[in-house]
């Protein structure tokens, strides 16, 4: 579990007509392949050797379907494929479909509301069973059976009239146009319908301890609390996987982890990866590949903007002034994280490279406030009009170098004449009520507000979808902008990539300008292998380190 | 005797009862529970997490909740995991041979070369054997035991090669002479602050009885050096270490949770903290009503030895 309240892409039901993801399918059609999927299969029959892969929580949930974080889609991805889903530059491209289904090639009719997909042929699972439709169809469904306690439902409850037209072809229709059902999608890995014949409680499948799939690897056993022993699959229908033995292994501690991964006990580091303090030594060992790799999520101080502090904006931008996030990033985090404006990540096609860049200095801090009326009273504490630039800071307890972050942050307020105030909560306390019903004044927290490799988040900042002011949404800011609601609405009747580019940088700019969060850094994980792995890439569009482990190889 | 027995396990029951109900409720009211995890994940609405509650029963209240845990629980129904649907003694016994291969190792060497270092300690009272054996036991007993493992792998693993840095076996091979090489270390480290212990009480326990007048009698007729060490000091010495094995058997179940940490061993400790983390309440109940059974054993086993062996003590 991490203390985000929203890692990686949400798939938040913003529920407004766009076909946006269509759009970027079709935009993806048009380009090449971005990773080489043209090129010959490899057969699996001859993959060879044993690769260690360390994760530090446990793979636990084998059913993709049931509820599950993010470490469990590392054997998803492993076992399962899905239809379709995003690569690194954030363009869907096909895995048990022939083709992205997109509205130009007419996977996807013009209103979004029928969809129509043509599958791979000559796919099994690994048990031999012929892959067909029927399996398809049954994912589908399984997410909404009422007796069976899955994961999410948004997306597929909109899903109706699901058709096996042949044993490679499927149509549904939508009761609603959902923009986000290929990002939904993107992370639907299929299981098979055989599985659960004649299983009476499906929540309780002998398949959800021993899963089917037709992916790059074949489950073979699970050590409770210790590995999963995966082998290859000879007869996968994509390329590769070249390594005969894959074998993800559970190390909760993190300086554990990086012990073995100098001792060679481990080939690759996966999720929770290096720690930042290890990063100068990782770097010089011998017969490793270290590398700070960018991921989707942003650290930022978020403002309630239902206090009446944080009204001006000359306040915002004083605050924001006062805040030293260069020191932060060296002192604290040695330098790995990169300085951020925006809660676009820098690898994204619609980052806005050009917005102002944020200068630490007091001085300017003080004069922005006292130019606007915050005079200091007898306690040192800027006031106005009755109201004192003081307020409560909260975050995760328990997350040491953010709390450092936080005591560095209050000193530097303190030079400004603003008194804050640390009352920190554990995360399931902060990031539950406290935070959706935006029940603080200030928090430091790290989110990720992209759904894939979509641009669109109005869900966290469009006026209408703040829980505080009787919206349903993320917009915990309690942010409110006519011209940033006007265009998400025109970014989200927009299709082509090229075309969505200047609204969401627009967008972008204006949220920089407005400040109800002030943007620390994106995050970066250091992440190690042996020299002679070669395979595993950042993708900041998928949540796990084995989004193309069929590619792997050593 | 037997009623005496029977009166001890009668009042165990209703120990482990109160055990129960106190850690089920405890549990219960802990701030996060089973769903927190998932509140945190994308897309997750308060809709779909009351559904998933409904559906684990989660929404029922406590007491209600409680009972039905306890209903299946003396039908021998110690549940499923939340975390992977197992049910909780296959879990726990999956963990078990890891604990029980690790602490059964370190406790034989620790009781074995702790036990000759007390007894040694304590017959050349003030010699220099004892003095550096004192010295030694405290930094052993001072230095924390996650500092010793990983100077222990740094040493013999990063730098002579010699151990693996971690894990019960090789993934692929797990052949006996694999396990054995895994165990060395973490056997070793943790056998470490035992053998301390066992050495402290040891040497103490033998010096309580060497001046007793009964050693002192053996010795004026003339028995041999020998005799009058095993058979009369170290046996009588023995007698109180009884009562602190007991203790330690359900020790020797929970694990030790930073040696299984530091070396990656899959074993009861990291079990119970994991399914702490994650809210297991079903695994973490049956941990916790292992180990009280255990501790409940133990101390009966303990006084029962006694009773045995030593003829001075009568149970009624």
């Amino acid at each position: 579990m991490t203390d985000d309240p929203n890692r990686n892409s949400p798939f938040r039901p913003s529920r407004r007509t766009a076909l946006r993801l269509m759009g970027a399918g079709a935009g993806a059609l048009m380009l090449p392949s971005a990773i080489g999927r043209s090129a010959a299969l490899a057969a699996g029959a001859d993959a060879t050797g044993q690769l260690i892969l360390a994760f530090s929580q446990e793979p636990t949930v084998f059913n993709p379907f049931m509820p599950h974080i993010e470490v469990d889609e590392g054997i998803h991805f492993a076992v399962f494929d899905t239809l379709f889903t995003f690569d690194p530059k954030g363009e869907l491209y096909p895995v048990l479909v022939t083709e992205v289904p997109t509205v130009a090639n007419g996977g996807i009719s013009a209103d979004g509301l029928s969809w129509k997909i043509k599958l791979k042929e000559g796919v099994t699972w690994h048990d031999g069973t012929p892959f067909t439709a029927e399996d398809v169809k049954f994912s589908l469904e399984l997410p909404v059976d009422p007796d069976f306690r899955s994961w999410r439902t948004t997306g597929y409850n909109l899903m109706k009239d699901i058709t096996v037209v042949s044993p490679t072809e499927l149509t549904w229709t939508m009761t609603q146009p959902f923009a986000p059902m290929a990002a939904v999608l993107g992370s639907t890995w299929i299981v098979p319908k055989h599985a659960f014949d004649g299983v009476a409680d499906r929540n309780s499948a002998p398949f959800n301890n021993a899963p089917i799939g037709t992916g790059p690897f074949v489950w073979k056993e699970r050590m409770a609390g210790d590995h999963i022993r995966l082998e290859a699959n000879p007869d996968y229908h994509g390329e590769g996987p070249f390594i005969k033995t894959l074998i993800v292994k559970y190390i909760p501690d993190l300086n554990v982890m990086y012990t073995q991964f100098k001792s060679g006990d481990v080939d690759v580091v996966g999720l929770q990866w290096i720690t930042p303090d290890h990063y100068e030594e990782a770097k010089a060992l011998p017969g490793k590949t270290v590398e700070i790799a960018g991921a989707g999520s942003f650290e930022s101080f978020a403002l309630n903007m239902m206090r009446p502090q944080f009204q001006e904006l000359a306040v915002r931008q004083a605050l924001y002034a006062a805040i030293d996030k260069q020191s932060i990033i060296d002192a604290l985090y040695y330098g790995i994280p990169q300085v951020t404006e925006t809660y676009m990540p820098q690898q994204s096609y619609y980052y806005n490279p050009d917005l102002p860049k944020h200068e630490f200095n007091l001085d300017t801090a003080n004069k922005l406030l006292d130019d606007a009326g915050w005079a200091k009273g007898p306690d040192g504490i800027r006031a106005k009009d009755g109201v004192k630039l003081s307020f409560t800071n909260s975050t995760t307890a328990g997350n040491h170098l953010r709390e450092q972050a936080q005591q560095f942050i209050q000193q530097t307020f303190k030079e400004i004449g603003v008194e804050m105030t640390i009352s920190n909560l554990p995360p399931a306390v902060m990031w539950g009520e406290f935070w959706m019903q935006s029940q603080f004044d200030t928090c430091i927290v790290g989110m990720n507000t992209l759904l894939g490799a979509d641009p669109d988040n109005s869900d966290y900042f469009m006026s209408a979808n703040s829980a505080a002011r009787g919206g349903a949404g993320q917009n915990t800011t309690c942010y409110q902008n006519p011209e940033v609601d006007a265009l998400f609405k025109q970014g989200g009747e927009t299709f082509v990539p090229e075309d969505r580019k200047p609204i969401y940088q627009k967008i972008q700019e204006l949220i920089r300008h407005d400040l109800p969060l002030l943007p620390l850094y994106q995050y970066a994980v250091v992440k190690g292998r042996k020299e002679n792995v070669t395979g595993p890439v950042p993708n900041v569009n998928n949540r796990i380190d084995t989004w193309n482990v069929n590619t792997w190889k050593m | 005797m037997l009623r005496y027995v029977l009166g001890r396990l009668w009042q165990s029951a209703i120990l482990l009862l109160l055990v129960s109900f106190i850690g089920f409720v405890v549990l219960s009211l802990a701030p996060g529970g089973p769903l927190s995890q998932f509140a945190l994940s994308p897309g997750m609405t308060q809709e779909q997490l009351d559904r998933i509650a409904e559906q684990m029963g989660l929404n029922r209240p406590v007491i209600i909740q409680y009972l039905e845990w306890l209903r299946h629980m003396l039908a021998g129904n110690w549940g499923v995991s939340y975390r992977d649907g197992q049910p909780v003694l296959k879990i726990i016994g999956s963990h078990l041979f890891a604990t029980l291969l690790l602490m059964v190792t370190s406790t034989i060497l620790a009781v074995s070369i702790g036990s000759t270092i007390g007894i040694v300690s304590a017959i050349r009272r003030g010699s220099v054997f004892d003095y550096t054996m004192t010295v030694l036991a405290m930094v052993a007993l001072s230095i924390p035991t996650f500092w010793f493992g990983l100077v222990a792998i740094y040493v013999f693993s990063l730098n002579l090669g010699w151990f693996p840095a971690g894990n019960m076996y090789t993934a692929g091979d797990g052949s006996i002479l694999d396990y054995a090489r895994h165990l060395v270390l973490p056997a070793m480290v943790l056998a470490l602050v035992d053998l301390a212990i066992w050495s402290r009480y040891m040497r103490t326990a033998t010096l309580n009885v060497i001046n007793q007048d009964f050693v002192r009698t053996a010795r004026a007729k003339g028995l041999p050096r020998r005799r009058v060490l095993f058979k009369h000091i170290v046996g009588n010495a023995l007698i109180p270490m009884i009562t602190l094995a007991g203790l330690q058997l359900p020790t020797l179940l929970g694990g030790a949770l930073v040696t299984e940490t530091v070396f990656t061993w899959p074993g009861m400790g990291r079990l119970f903290l994991d399914s702490l983390g994650y809210s297991d309440y079903p695994v973490v109940m049956g941990l916790l009503m292992t180990s009280a059974i255990f501790v409940v054993i133990g101390n009966l086993a303990a006084d029962l030895t006694i009773a045995l062996i030593d003829p001075r003590v009568r149970l009624e």
